[in-house]
């Protein structure tokens, strides 16, 4: 069992930190937000799930229109990056300003009451247009790296390279900007102390939309790697891996950055783990039709034994 | 003019008016549901009449004898004249399945505050609990051929249906509770996907719950002889049930734990500070709000005849909230009147929509993509419910209305407790033993507050 285990591994690695990167960016939104506003936004997995397909979108429409093969590839993914990213980033702030600012001072409940329901509601509209497009609210879209390296027992897509190196690039480039530049340094303000930054001439709500803009950003452009990764969508695709990026974020330590994306990591190679092996670990008891029920138990057993996450800091609740 | 007005509005305050004026409306829409059609408006109407019966001033026994004739009496009867009857009853009997498990889910987000998006997983907990063992799905790991268990056990099965739905409410609770708020929605929701994926895959190792195929031919409840197979005997059944978990609800709000989950909402650390034991007050309500999904998923089980893990879905979950929110968290009328309107709006008005709009396209009226069918738009319709009532109006259709104080019998406490101490009474402070007075006080001019004081003062109250 053991030399079967070890055999396998590599691929196990290899696939566990794909998934894990795509993690890692999407729970950034979840831990963004929770960091300056205190507030779980449910509508994140949506907006990644937005983001793939408005990229697939691009592509399908790029391709029937002819224009797919004469353009460069690379040039074509970061166009297709650059659109989807705007429009979740403004899907993001539009949510914010309709569903979450009109309830700032609303009981805790509230807030997620009407998370819920934009969730639903980016299902739907998504399923709708989707289905009434192609047929089907399935979805395949078009690959644009879809090579595959050998590398003796390991099989790598191109893709994979370029998923990897996208989210890197951008978690680099979030973690740049939050401590670098001066918007990034009103964010982190805001985070610790609304009132207090808004007496220090901070303009509160901008950078609370910023932060959903940028958070959802990163969560649309994920969606596009992550169609390109998997190939095939669906809009309800944002629902459990939203969970499984919360739960990253809890285990990193919610509302730090760097947390969010060692948690996301941790939780892709684990879950790659688990279905690869959990079948052979018990002999076929246990299957990887349970790798989701594994995700949540991690997340229990981190709230249980430490709420506050491998990074962060345990805060005392003020009265 | 004025003064008719004047005379016609005390006029309809008066019990005795408003009782005939109110017998009148609902003869006018039974015989409306037994003679004319379409039978579905004057089920309607006379559903609407119930909402009615709960605005009146009359005593509350009385309306409890009224609601229960109309229900029990007036409804099944004026229905069967019609040809539908029976899928009107089976239309009520989940009305009662869904309202019953709405005010389950009230406990838990509208008495407690706390938000559990897996609900449906404790449904699913009684719904297979009575399907295993009611049907030879047993047999696959329990030696020995006992299963199906005798169908006259069925009422057996339904305190044990709802005693594993409040254990397992318990045991999620138990490390769950610990995390603040938002955690628990997260957790919950988690929960309920677990429940499902479980459910899903336990046809191997040991075959359980017969996996993604479902349980079938499972055993029909019998009742002293009497074998439960049509509608209106199942909505006798979901009836009695339902008077039970109403009653159960209405002593447990106004109870010592009642005040304690109000206060637990309001302020997690005044209710603490106040002596509220944090975690066994969540838990109760877990257990509670648990139980009664279990009991109606007994039912839905033997009802269905099949069960399979996809009438558990989160959707499921989410239609219940639906139901809490549209009607007013912690509003009992509030919660059976969002169940009542979120079920007809799923099984009676979106079907006959998109059977309307199928129609008009195949007629080549208009042109209809199905994409766009209402009864695909589910989630959209609750989506927008939600957002829609999340900002506008938190509290829902009828928001939970405070105990009802008699300023008469106020003054009266007053009086006395002055007589009693000498001290002097001054406004908006209430003589410390009244409190147990003023609750039962039967109520003329009611006084409602918002309800955010409201649980505050009754958590300063314990």
């Amino acid at each position: 069992m053991i030399p079967q285990l070890l055999h396998s591994l590599p691929q196990v690695l290899v696939d566990g930190v794909t998934l894990g990167a795509v993690y890692a960016t999407v729970a950034l939104g979840y831990t963004m937000v929770y960091g300056i506003l205190e507030l779980i936004n449910f509508a994140h997995g949506e907006i990644f799930m937005s983001g793939a397909f408005i990229g697939t979108a691009i592509l399908i429409g790029l391709n029937s229109a002819g224009w797919l093969g004469h353009l460069p590839k690379l040039l074509v993914l970061l166009l297709t990056l650059a659109v989807a990213m705007g429009l979740t980033g403004l899907l993001g702030m539009g949510i914010e300003r309709v569903a979450y600012r009109p309830l700032r001072n609303a009981p805790r409940l509230i807030p997620l009451i009407s998370a819920i329901g934009v969730s639903f509601v980016l299902q739907d509209v998504v399923r709708f247009i989707a289905e009434w497009r192609t047929g089907n609210y399935i979805v395949t879209g078009v690959t644009l790296y879809g090579a595959e390296l050998n590398l003796g027992s390991l099989t790598v897509k191109t893709n994979t390279l370029i998923v990897l190196g996208a989210a890197v690039l951008m978690m680099a480039g979030l973690d740049l900007f939050v401590r670098r530049t001066r918007w990034g340094t009103a964010m982190r303000a805001v985070a610790q102390d609304k009132d207090t930054a808004a007496l220090m001439s901070i303009n509160v709500n901008r950078v609370i939309a910023l932060t959903f803009f940028m958070g959802s950003a990163l969560g649309g452009a994920t969606g596009v790697l992550f169609a390109q990764q998997y190939g095939t969508i669906d809009p309800y695709i944002g629902f459990i891996l939203g969970l499984k990026a919360f739960t990253a974020a809890v285990l990193g330590g919610i509302g730090n950055i760097r947390g969010a994306m060692f948690g996301g990591f941790v939780l892709g190679i684990l879950e790659m783990f688990a279905s690869a092996e959990l079948g052979p670990l018990t002999g076929g008891v246990l299957g990887a039709e349970y790798k989701d029920v594994f995700a949540f138990l991690i997340l229990i057993a981190v709230l249980l034994f430490k709420p506050e996450g491998l990074f962060g800091q345990a805060v005392k609740e003020k009265v | 003019m004025k003064q008719g007005m004047t005379r016609l509005r005390t006029r309809l305050r008066r019990p005795r008016t408003q009782a005939v004026l109110l017998a009148a409306y609902t003869v006018l829409s039974a015989a409306g549901l037994a003679f004319a059609g379409p039978p579905i408006v004057w089920f309607l109407l006379l559903l609407a009449s119930l909402l009615l019966l709960y605005y009146t001033d009359l005593p509350g026994a009385v309306k409890w004898v009224w609601a229960g004739v109309v229900v029990a009496v007036l409804l099944p009867v004026c229905a069967s004249t019609g040809s539908s009857f029976e899928s009107f009853m089976e239309v009520a009997t989940q009305m009662g399945i869904y309202v019953a498990m709405a005010l389950g889910l009230n406990v838990v987000v509208g008495f407690a505050g706390l938000l559990d998006l897996g609900f449906i997983a404790f449904f699913a907990l009684g719904a297979y609990t009575y399907a295993i063992f009611f049907s030879d799905q047993a047999n696959h790991f329990i030696p020995g051929h006992h299963f199906p268990l005798p169908a006259d056990l069925f009422w057996l099965c339904l305190p044990a249906g709802l005693l594993v739905a409040a254990l397992f409410g318990v045991l999620l609770g138990l490390p769950v509770l610990r995390v603040k708020g938002d955690y628990l929605a997260i957790v919950t929701l988690g929960f309920g996907e677990i429940i499902r994926i479980i459910f899903n895959n336990l046809d191997k190792p040991v075959n359980i719950t017969n996996g993604a195929i479902g349980i079938s031919s499972v055993e029909a409840p019998r009742f002293f002889g009497v074998s439960l197979s049509f509608p209106h005997q199942f909505y006798y059944l979901v009836l009695a049930l339902l008077a039970l978990v109403l009653y159960a609800v209405r002593r447990l709000e106004h109870s010592r734990i009642g005040r304690a989950w109000k206060a637990v909402r309001e302020d997690e650390i005044a209710a603490q500070a106040m002596g509220v034991p944090l975690t066994r007050t969540k838990l109760v309500a877990f257990a509670v709000g648990a139980s009664f999904s279990g009991l109606m998923g007994v039912v839905f089980a033997a009802k269905q005849a099949f069960i399979d893990p996809t009438s558990f879905t989160m959707l499921e979950s989410i239609t219940i909230l639906v139901m809490v929110i549209l009607g007013g968290m912690g509003s009992l009328p509030g919660v059976v009147v969002g169940a009542c309107l979120v079920t007809l709006l799923n099984i009676q008005l979106m079907p006959e929509l998109t059977n309307w709009l199928n129609t008009l396209t195949t007629a080549g009226v208009i042109q209809f993509p199905s994409a766009l069918s209402p009864s695909k738009m589910q989630r959209l319709i609750f989506g927008i419910i939600l957002i829609l009532f999340a900002v506008f109006r938190p509290q829902g259709m009828i928001p939970s209305k405070t105990r009802r104080h008699d300023p008469a019998a106020l003054a009266k406490l007053a009086a006395e407790w002055q007589a009693q101490t000498g001290g002097t009474f001054r406004a908006g402070v209430r003589p410390a033993d009244g409190q147990d007075a003023t609750a039962r006080a039967p109520g003329h001019g009611a006084v409602t507050r918002a309800q955010g004081q409201d649980g505050a003062k009754e958590g300063a109250t314990l």
